[in-house]
């Protein structure tokens, strides 16, 4: 450029710059925001209007205002007479949820804490290892990751062939299309991410408070609940949400692993948008599991406030 | 060593005391459940390897290595359409979702804090945020509705799908590159008269490489591997693979799924494998 700046250029140009700080901000922020915007938020103020609609009769909604979405999850039109009757089908499948997700978590946390915590024990080289071990898995497809589970779960599978060759059962133990295959199936989908925020917090651990607390005459597990487990909190409150969260929405497991008969929301929702043609009602189901879901992240919320006021 | 206790000279026995302050940290079965996570997580895949390599069609007994199965595969039409299908897709997806994610990493970083950020942030984290399953069926929504009104079809609104939820995958390295880079590389090309799109082209753009390199990676891996959203919108024709595996599944278990399945873990775990080298580099 021939036209020289003057010295001051520098000044100048910052001095622009956070005048046009704002308009580069938005035109660079624009098409990520548009892109999901579109895509991932106004389909979900589509799914409530279309929860208050009636279904088509080849999928899809007719335009008509109507409630029966939300109705026909806790009631049954009786045909004659059209009444009212109370239909636990499609509670109990919510239940039925919550009550696996919940298990799952529990299960995770029993094996995921103490991994975590072996990890932190660990010097950081081997640190490393253990940790790409851990990650590895949650790269890897889900559905091939379940599909593999059930391969060894099956009457024919390998933990059924092993159990039967050291003679502990004489015929093979039924595992899969259970409840304890969805539950299996789902420890073992989501357990990376039970692991890897409690390290996270773990991982910051002064082990000089474990040896302070066996200096004051604390047994092992006075240690582990009073002073490991408390400083480990936040780990473990963040990845129980990360478990319970994907593990109540889930599809791919209670579909392979419960053989389509063990329904979970997932399963029902998807079924509402599929075979059963009814739009309306599926979207009324996915907004109760998004309630359930924001439910969960705001007492996560509010406790994580009040832990923080109590502590200041 | 630097151990505390060993150091401390009032310690008769060094060798007693090392060994109490090992036993300290370890707790009693925690070691074994660490190896219990490490098997669980990875039998199930190491058996699905194995049997991919099986002669025999059962998948039950090891009869001898053979690749017949791949050979199989890979001369299946409906495996090679449905992966030439998930192939298109994640790599547009890729592009689009890097890209973006690209401007808004350098918007939330490279200026000052602004109002409103925290919603930015939420809404660039929301399709993780979400189940799966109410993104699915939501997009389907919304598709069905745009198809009704235009009357245009095709893998479009695929890709755009993937492209959606691909961002914030994509966004996270980019971001954590960029948090770790500092200005005066920036300002030292400024100060020598570097017109701005230089200094980004020049600059900043080289310094943050790794990071988008990164982001793309993990983008293309996180369409690949999706079920759920592409099984609700994904139309006659545009079945990805592992839409594919999932028919077949249904269907009823065959070694060739083992070896497509195979193939697909394996595209993954090289791809984070990758990955983590192009990480360590940014580190150093």
């Amino acid at each position: 450029m021939s036209d020289r700046q003057p010295p001051s250029a520098l000044a100048t140009a910052i001095a622009n710059n956070r005048r046009s700080e704002r308009a580069t901000r938005a035109w660079l922020l624009a098409p990520a925001l548009t892109i999901i915007l579109a895509i991932s938020i106004l389909p979900l103020g589509i799914t409530i209007v279309y929860s208050f609609l009636t279904p088509g009769t080849y999928g899809g909604v007719t335009w008509e205002f109507s409630t029966d979405s939300y109705v026909q999850f806790l009631f049954q039109r009786d045909i004659f007479d059209d009444t009212l009757v109370f239909n636990s089908a499609y509670v109990s499948i919510f239940l039925r949820s919550i009550g696996l997700a919940l298990g799952a978590t529990i299960g995770a946390l029993i094996l995921g804490f103490p991994t975590a915590y072996f990890i932190a024990s660990k010097p950081r080289e081997q640190r490393n290892i253990w940790l790409f071990l851990i990650t590895l898995p949650f790269w890897t497809n889900l559905l091939i990751r379940t599909y593999a589970m059930l391969l060894i779960i099956r009457d024919e599978g390998i933990i059924n062939i092993m159990l039967m060759k050291a003679g502990i059962i004489s015929s093979p133990l039924t595992i899969l299309y259970t409840d304890t295959a969805v539950f299996i199936g789902l420890i073992y989908s989501f357990l990376p991410f039970m692991v890897l925020p409690i390290y996270a917090s773990l991982e910051k651990l002064d082990f000089s408070l474990v040896e302070a607390g066996y200096d004051l005459y604390a047994n092992r597990l006075k240690v582990l609940f009073h002073v490991i487990v408390p400083l480990a909190k936040p780990g473990i409150v963040a990845g129980c949400i990360l478990v319970f969260i994907p593990a109540l929405g889930a599809y791919i497991t209670p579909e392979l692993l419960g053989g389509g008969k063990k329904l979970m929301i997932g399963n029902m929702i998807a079924m509402q948008f599929g075979a059963s043609r009814n739009w309306p009602f599926g979207s009324a189901a996915a907004l109760i599991l998004m309630a359930l879901v924001i439910v969960v992240l705001l007492v996560n919320a509010l406790a994580a406030r009040r832990g923080a006021s109590n502590n200041g | 060593m630097a151990d505390p206790t060993t150091a401390t000279p009032a310690s008769g026995k060094p060798g007693h005391r090392r060994r109490r302050v090992r036993d300290l940290r370890a707790m009693p079965g925690f070691t074994t459940t660490a190896w219990i996570t490490i098997v669980t997580l990875y039998l199930p895949i190491l058996v699905l390897v194995a049997f991919s390599f099986n002669e025999n069609r059962s998948v039950v007994l090891w009869t001898g290595f053979s690749l017949d199965w791949y050979a199989k595969a890979l001369e299946n039409d409906g495996i090679r359409n449905a992966a030439w299908v998930s192939v298109k897709v994640a790599l547009f997806a890729t592009v689009i979702s890097t890209i973006v994610a690209t401007m808004a990493a350098l918007a939330t970083t490279r200026t000052k804090k602004f109002a409103g950020q925290g919603l930015v942030f939420g809404i660039i984290n929301q399709p993780l945020m979400i189940p799966e399953i109410v993104t699915a069926i939501a997009t389907l929504s919304l598709f069905a509705l745009v198809k009704k009104i235009t009357g245009l079809s095709g893998i479009g609104y695929l890709m755009l799908a993937h492209a959606a939820f691909c961002i914030p995958f994509a966004y996270m390295p980019i971001r954590a590159r960029l948090e770790t880079m500092t200005l005066t590389l920036e300002q030292a090309a400024a100060d020598l008269y570097a017109p701005p799109l230089k200094v980004f082209t020049l600059v900043t753009l080289p310094l943050l490489g790794p990071g988008i390199v990164a982001g793309a990676m993990l983008a293309f891996v996180v369409s690949l591997d999706d079920v759920i959203i592409t099984l609700m919108i994904a139309g006659p024709g545009e079945t990805t693979l592992p839409i594919y595996i999932l028919g077949a599944i249904r269907r009823g278990i065959t070694p060739e799924i083992n070896a497509v399945s195979t193939i697909l873990v394996a595209v993954s775990v090289l791809l984070v494998i990758l990955l983590f080298v192009v990480q360590r580099r940014m580190q150093r």
